[in-house]
């Protein structure tokens, strides 16, 4: 029997050291915020901010580095893989919550998450070994030929189709971000009260019109903050992207040019950086990656959670 | 009438095809990798040492070996953190307004870029040192794990009933003794849950090791040194000219995607084995 002044100091000190591991989060975070800033400050005294997002000149020879490329190709490529991936995450989650037959929900549902857990260098070599070599051959000379003589976009699909592309890397990163979305649409949707979706039904409305007039409405911010998930995963996803981007310090003229973004620039450079300032630049692209998918991500989750606690 | 009810049918029809379109690129890269993979998992890919690209026989030892000690080194560190951290918000802290913070963070901390946290220790293990190391990739994967641990931790112990609580209360337990014979005893298959799905998550990363651990092209042992590890082999060694690279990357993601997908299900099993009563 141990006494109870030991049991109270025992006490004590498994409060203090649960305590403790919790406050770490936040000093990591803040340690990340911190260090980033610090390493960058260099960067920032030299370049400033407008200058140095507006710039996109990156030359380590002459010490010129400015982020506009890098920071464009992280948002054109988030951007247009969130075009592609959520109309179809919220059609799977339509799919899983609605219209499959209750034996295959799980099953896909299960599958559909299983594209998240695949590591993103799998994604990578898949597609620099397999999609790039198909959307060089069929996929991309196809839509040369078709939407690429209309007018105005016939722009977008101009250039030689080689594969290593804008094109490749958002489809890769649209299937890896399906799930994020997929996912919290349809816990959103099973929390829609069923009374609701019966008296839509009891006027005599489809399926389809529950879903979009009644469903869609009433989940809206929970579909946002899966939106937003799914984008701040995007913005920072590496090496999915480092395969298939190409690395090139350029502005993308077409879908079929390759460019670079942010994680890209960082993966390639990081290590082989010699000068000083080159380092501190890549810190300072670094530093803005980590405010803006960190300030997307927490309005996704303040969204998520608050069509959780409704 | 007539018109509306083709739309639903049209509409539902396309909901499908989503639904195919993303288990197609499931299978499509399941195959890929296995189909490559498999040719190229023989013994000596896991048992030999690396060898010059040209000469036949070279293996990943190197790889797998730093590959465990960097994960394991990480499990170590993150797994204790974690669990602890997840323990505060759900027991001690949890009418405190900052636990509701430090959740909310930890939330957003779990989809905070990888590659940032790899810059980050590069900045504060790395640089000051003046050499990569195992040990510095083994921190930044436990800084990925420990906001996924605190979660799962806070959420399966929030599933234990608070009647149970107040009922080895009663009898005078302290908080402490409350918590490791009730609450741990009550939620432990959902905390190793949590674990091994937080594992599942960090052994695919290759962007938080490549400023940290770096790469080696030898077997080492040592965690002070730089080692090399699955994933940042494969990325190097599918971007290398080689073929025979090109074959020990397929090898290696054969494996990795193998472990993970059967973490990944066995953790997805127990939950639903969990929930089910």
């Amino acid at each position: 029997m141990i006494s109870s002044k030991k049991e109270y100091l025992f006490n004590a000190f498994f409060l203090l050291i649960t305590g403790l591991s919790a406050f770490l989060i936040i000093v990591l975070l803040l340690g990340i915020f911190v260090v980033l800033f610090s390493e960058s400050l260099p960067a920032i005294k030299k370049f400033g901010f407008v200058k140095f997002i507006t710039t996109p000149t990156w030359d380590p020879v002459r010490e010129i580095f400015g982020g506009a490329i890098p920071l464009f190709g992280t948002l054109v490529t988030s951007f247009l893989a969130l075009i592609i991936a959520v109309p179809i995450a919220l059609g799977i989650a339509i799919f899983i919550s609605e219209v499959a037959p209750r034996s295959v929900k799980e099953p896909i549902g299960t599958a559909i998450e299983l594209l998240a857990a695949i590591p993103s260098i799998i994604y990578g070599m898949w597609g620099l070994f397999t999609l790039a070599p198909l959307q060089a051959k069929y996929v991309e000379p196809f839509l040369q030929s078709t939407l690429g003589k209309l007018p105005y976009i016939g722009k977008l699909f101009s250039g030689v189709p080689l594969g290593i592309d804008l094109l490749t890397a958002s489809l890769i990163l649209s299937i890896m971000i399906i799930p994020f979305t997929a996912s919290i649409a349809r816990d959103a949707f099973q929390l829609v009260p069923a009374v609701l979706k019966e008296s839509a039904y009891g006027l005599g409305a489809t399926k389809w019109e529950v879903i979009k007039d009644v469903m869609i409405p009433y989940c809206k911010l929970g579909i946002l903050g899966g939106i937003g998930l799914s984008l701040g995963r995007a913005l920072g996803e590496t090496m999915a992207v480092a395969f298939v981007l190409g690395n090139l310090n350029q502005f993308p003229s077409s879908l079929f040019s390759p460019t670079t973004t942010v994680t890209v620039k960082l993966a390639n450079e990081f290590t082989e950086a010699e000068k000083d300032i080159h380092l501190a630049s890549l810190f300072y692209l670094a530093l803005l990656l980590f405010i803006m998918s960190f300030t997307i991500l927490a309005i996704a989750k303040y969204l998520i959670q608050r069509t959780r606690n409704r | 009438m007539r018109k509306r009810k083709i739309i639903n049918k049209i509409a539902l029809t396309i909901c499908f095809f989503t639904a195919l379109w993303g288990l197609f690129w499931l299978f499509f890269i399941i195959f890929d990798v296995i189909q490559h993979g498999i040719t190229a998992l023989t013994p000596s890919l896991i048992l030999n040492d690396p060898t010059p690209p040209d000469v036949p026989g070279g293996g990943l030892k190197h790889a797998i070996i730093g590959h465990l000690l960097i994960t394991i080194t990480a499990t170590l560190i993150g797994v204790p953190i974690g669990v602890l951290g997840g323990t505060f918000l759900a027991e001690y802290g949890r009418n405190w307004r900052v636990s509701r913070i430090i959740s909310f963070l930890a939330d957003t901390m779990v989809s905070v870029p990888a590659i940032i946290v790899g810059a980050f220790v590069y900045a504060i293990l790395v640089k000051p040192f003046g050499h990569f190391s195992g040990f510095a990739g083994a921190v930044a994967l436990a800084i990925i794990m420990i906001p996924v641990i605190v979660r799962t931790t806070e959420n399966m112990l929030s599933l234990i009933p608070w009647t149970l609580r107040e009922a080895a209360f009663a009898l005078g337990a302290p908080y402490y003794k409350v918590i490791f014979q009730i609450v741990y005893r009550g939620a432990g298959m959902g905390i190793f849950t949590g674990i091994i799905l937080a594992i599942a998550r960090v052994t695919g990363e290759a962007a938080p090791l490549l400023f940290t651990s770096f790469n080696n092209a030898f077997t080492s042992y040592d965690l002070r040194e730089p080692l090399a590890s699955l994933t940042v082999t494969i990325f190097q060694y599918a971007m290398g000219p080689y073929e025979e690279w090109h074959r020990q990357a397929w090898g290696a993601s054969f494996l990795i995607t193998l472990l993970i997908l059967a973490l990944t299900l066995l953790g997805r099993y127990l939950i639903k084995r969990r929930f089910r009563h």
